[in-house]
């Protein structure tokens, strides 16, 4: 059943991968705020027009 | 325009420096080319599916015509419901959200053009391949190896240019629908090459380099992770950005939908095994899958309420905006088939319900209900956007929706009820221990009206499809297409943490995208160079002394059955369960399966197993099989099978066998040394006596003999069922002597 071991092993290598890409993640400070980007996601306009809106230059 | 410099107050940026606003324009030519080849490959493959549907119920439908016997159609149809319709559906959702979330368009716009215009030819050779007969044999993997190549290159284009785009981004942070992107490339390119390795023989004619029980755990490793990466991650990473956009909401938690992503791609790689159980996979590895699918109940539920709540407060927006209508629906189907997915992989249920039609329904709750009304949603959502105008008819979309929603039911349910009442037939035992339905065909006529509603369900479900398509069409008449959309940005500061001075550190850390592509190359060379020659050379898979390879008659033979896609209805599985062992013999074991490339076991029992089809009590005359072959219906009355007239008149390719013999012994199957010079002249002296005995019985029923052609592909394919299961089956009866 070697290929029990070659999947196993391919399937390890992957979460390995997202392992690392995770650990990036968070230190990279993607995580830190929950909440801005969801709400970011729902303004296209620009982020001239988005500022002059809040009353900002 | 003077470009006025403005600091942009939510980034912190080094103190004294500030950032230019930028200008630049969205692609929107290209989401427009996906959306419409996903609109038409869609509807092509609703109406396959809907052909292959009705043939279950009219096997004379298309009848003498080779290229569009269910055989070859059922391939055609899934493989175009999920490359081509969802396929397609993902590359306009990424190619429109992308650029949005990260505030910069598309890296290069040749390689977004060489990537439609490369995935369109994929599936037009898949078009025209699989009703040819073009098939590798591998459930959703069927393209043969030169589309395969293809496939690995369009894919390198998309993830280059998807990669680079992530790169040139505007946006510091990666919304979550990104990473669901990311994870979704990376690992449908790992799965597509670990199971696509084939050897050709050649050009469109190719052996997977794994046999049996290997073949079948890499081919579900595959199969579930297709389903995994390709209809779900994709998917949910659109339902992120979609459900939100259509309903003016952010995503109820963000958090969770972060905790949602890493739980789900951690969990589901682990999965394949499920479709195994009960098969000759070793019982640990059926155990591992089995127990992951019920992890994955957590993160699949926890991705579908964080779906619903984000239109907590917004229902009033449902009842009136079509496209909620349909992304509510998708959402609770994905919910749906993802509590019974996990139900179906506990070993005690998968026992009833696999190799039924249940599973049939299960997956089209996750195609029609998740990926189809999640991709109407989109459409409804995005078309007016897109030409700037209003949804031409709501009327007309609530009308889809609701025909469609029916049609879902309508082949769902009766589905069930056929899976359930055949499972429990296929396992009757009267008093006396013998089966109630001694021949498989009286259960097959028992569900047949089931079938029947399912054709219904079908064609409710491509009505409501057709409805939408003249409403998009009517919209973007009234509308103005607006190709390049402007935006404006800031640029991205560069932020320069000092925290660490070990250099390689740092280094690894500003290179998460370069190093996780680069992990990716290592990985599959590395996994390649280290693992393919063991599987060429000697398997440990513990060996049957009396089953020896294939004649060469008898290989070409298993070349028509792999093309005939005889696997889409008959298994060559026999699990160890009394109802199973008493109506095709003993279960099957690992060892019968070593010079299998690929295997064919199957996933589905519309006939029976033909495991031990030339063997034991199943053995049939060979004059049987050939009459069965030209009309099944002359020898069961009421039998579903096609006719496979044709092959009473095609010859065969004897000139392709020694080629093929080579191949198999580069694959390590012990033909001897020498043996290809020699196969053509076994196959004649084989076909010979196949021939004489077909005839011999033909006049003695007083029928014409000279209908039977030596060199024709059906004595070939009868030469293979003969085989089936002979070798191990006897070869356990002498043993025990």
């Amino acid at each position: 059943m070697t290929a029990i071991f070659l999947l196993i092993g391919f399937s390890l290598l992957l979460a390995g991968g997202f392992l690392f890409a995770f650990f990036w993640a968070v230190k990279d400070g993607q995580y830190e705020d929950d909440f801005t980007p969801a709400v970011r996601i729902l303004y296209d306009k620009s982020e001239r027009n988005d500022s002059t809106q809040q009353g900002n230059p | 325009m003077s470009t006025k410099t403005i600091t942009n107050p939510q980034v912190t940026s080094p103190p004294g420096q500030t950032r230019n606003i930028e200008t630049f324009y969205y692609d929107n030519q290209i989401v427009r080319a996906f959306f419409i080849a996903t609109a038409i490959w869609g509807m092509a493959g609703f109406l396959v599916g809907l052909i292959v549907a009705l043939q279950m119920v009219i096997p004379t439908l298309t009848e003498g015509i080779s290229f569009l016997s269910y055989g070859r159609l059922r391939p055609l149809h899934t493989n175009a419901a999920i490359f081509a319709f969802v396929g397609n559906g993902i590359f306009m959702g990424v190619y429109y959200s992308l650029p949005r979330l990260l505030k910069t368009p598309m890296w290069n716009r040749s390689f977004s053009w060489v990537h439609f215009w490369g995935w369109q030819l994929i599936i037009l050779s898949a078009l025209i391949s699989l009703p040819l007969g073009y098939t590798t044999g591998k459930e959703y993997a069927e393209l043969e190896w030169p589309i395969d190549i293809l496939i690995t290159l369009v894919w390198v284009v998309f993830g280059v240019n998807m990669f680079m785009t992530i790169l040139k981004r505007r946006e510091r942070h990666l919304y979550v629908a990104i990473w669901f992107y990311i994870a979704t490339w990376v690992t449908v390119a790992v799965l597509h090459i670990v199971n696509s390795l084939e050897m050709p023989v050649s050009f469109m004619k190719s052996y997977s380099v794994y046999a049996g029980v290997q073949d079948a755990l890499v081919q579900w490793w595959y199969g579930h992770n297709a389903v995994a990466f390709f209809l779900t991650t994709p998917y949910l990473g659109l339902m992120y950005y979609f459900i939100p956009k259509a309903a003016g909401r952010p995503v109820y938690s963000y958090r969770l939908s972060i905790i949602h992503f890493w739980a789900l791609i951690f969990i589901y790689i682990w999965a394949g095994p499920h479709h195994l159980l009960y098969t000759s996979l070793p019982d640990w590895a059926q155990s591992l899958g089995m127990v992951f699918s019920l992890m994955l109940i957590a993160p699949s539920w926890g991705g579908m309420l964080n779906g619903l709540f984000t239109l907590r407060g917004a229902w009033d927006k449902v009842r009136n905006e079509p496209e909620l209508k349909f992304l509510v629906v998708a959402v609770t189907a994905y919910g749906m088939a993802t509590l019974e997915g996990p139900l179906l992989s506990i070993k005690s249920v998968n026992a009833i319900t696999h190799f039924t039609d249940w599973t049939i329904g299960h997956v089209h709750v996750g195609t029609l209900g998740w990926n189809g009304f999640m991709t109407f949603g989109i459409f409804y959502w995005l078309v007016p956007r897109l030409w700037r105008t209003k949804l031409w008819s709501k009327p007309l979309a609530n009308a889809h929706f609701w025909v469609g929603t029916l049609g879902i039911i309508f082949y769902c349910v009766p589905l069930y009820i056929a899976g359930w009442t055949q499972a429990m037939m296929w396992k009757d035992f009267d008093e006396g221990g013998f089966l109630v339905y001694k021949t498989f065909l009286e259960t097959v006529v028992q569900i047949l009206p089931m079938y029947w509603m399912r054709a219904l369900g079908g064609t409710l479900y491509i009505t409501g499809a057709v409805l939408m398509v003249i409403n998009l069409i009517k919209t973007t008449r009234h509308g103005s297409f607006l190709g390049a959309e402007r935006a404006e940005a800031f640029a991205l500061a560069k932020v320069y943490k000092k925290e660490h001075n070990e250099y390689w550190h740092r280094w690894i850390e500003r290179r998460p995208i370069q190093l996780l592509l680069l992990a990716t190359v290592l990985i599959l060379i590395g996994g390649i160079a280290e693992f393919v020659p063991t599987f060429m050379v000697e398997s440990n898979v513990p060996k049957i002394a009396a089953v020896q390879p294939y004649s060469p008659l008898e290989l070409q033979g298993r070349d028509i059955y792999i093309r005939e896609g005889c696997y889409t209805c008959h298994s060559q599985m026999i699990r160890p369960f009394r109802s199973e062992t008493e109506r095709y013999g003993p279960y099957s074991k690992s060892g019968e399966f070593v010079y299998d490339h690929p295997f064919q076991w199957g996933s589905k029992r519309t006939g029976p197993d033909l495991a031990r089809e030339g063997t034991l009590k199943l053995k049939k005359s060979n004059y049987w099989h050939f009459q069965h072959f030209m009309d099944p219906r002359t020898m069961e009355a009421q039998s579903i099978m096609p006719a496979y007239s044709w092959l009473l008149t095609n010859r065969l390719d004897v000139n392709s066998t020694p080629a093929k013999i080579r191949v198999m012994q580069r694959l390590g199957v012990p033909y001897a040394e020498g043996y290809d010079e020699v196969a053509i002249e076994d196959l004649t002296k084989q076909a010979k006596e196949i021939a004489d005995d077909i005839r011999k019985e033909l006049t003695q029923m007083k029928a014409d003999p000279s209908m039977v052609v030596e060199d024709s592909e059906v004595i070939a394919l009868i030469a293979y069922l003969q085989r089936l299961g002979v070798d191990a089956t006897e070869g356990e009866i002498s043993s025990s002597q």
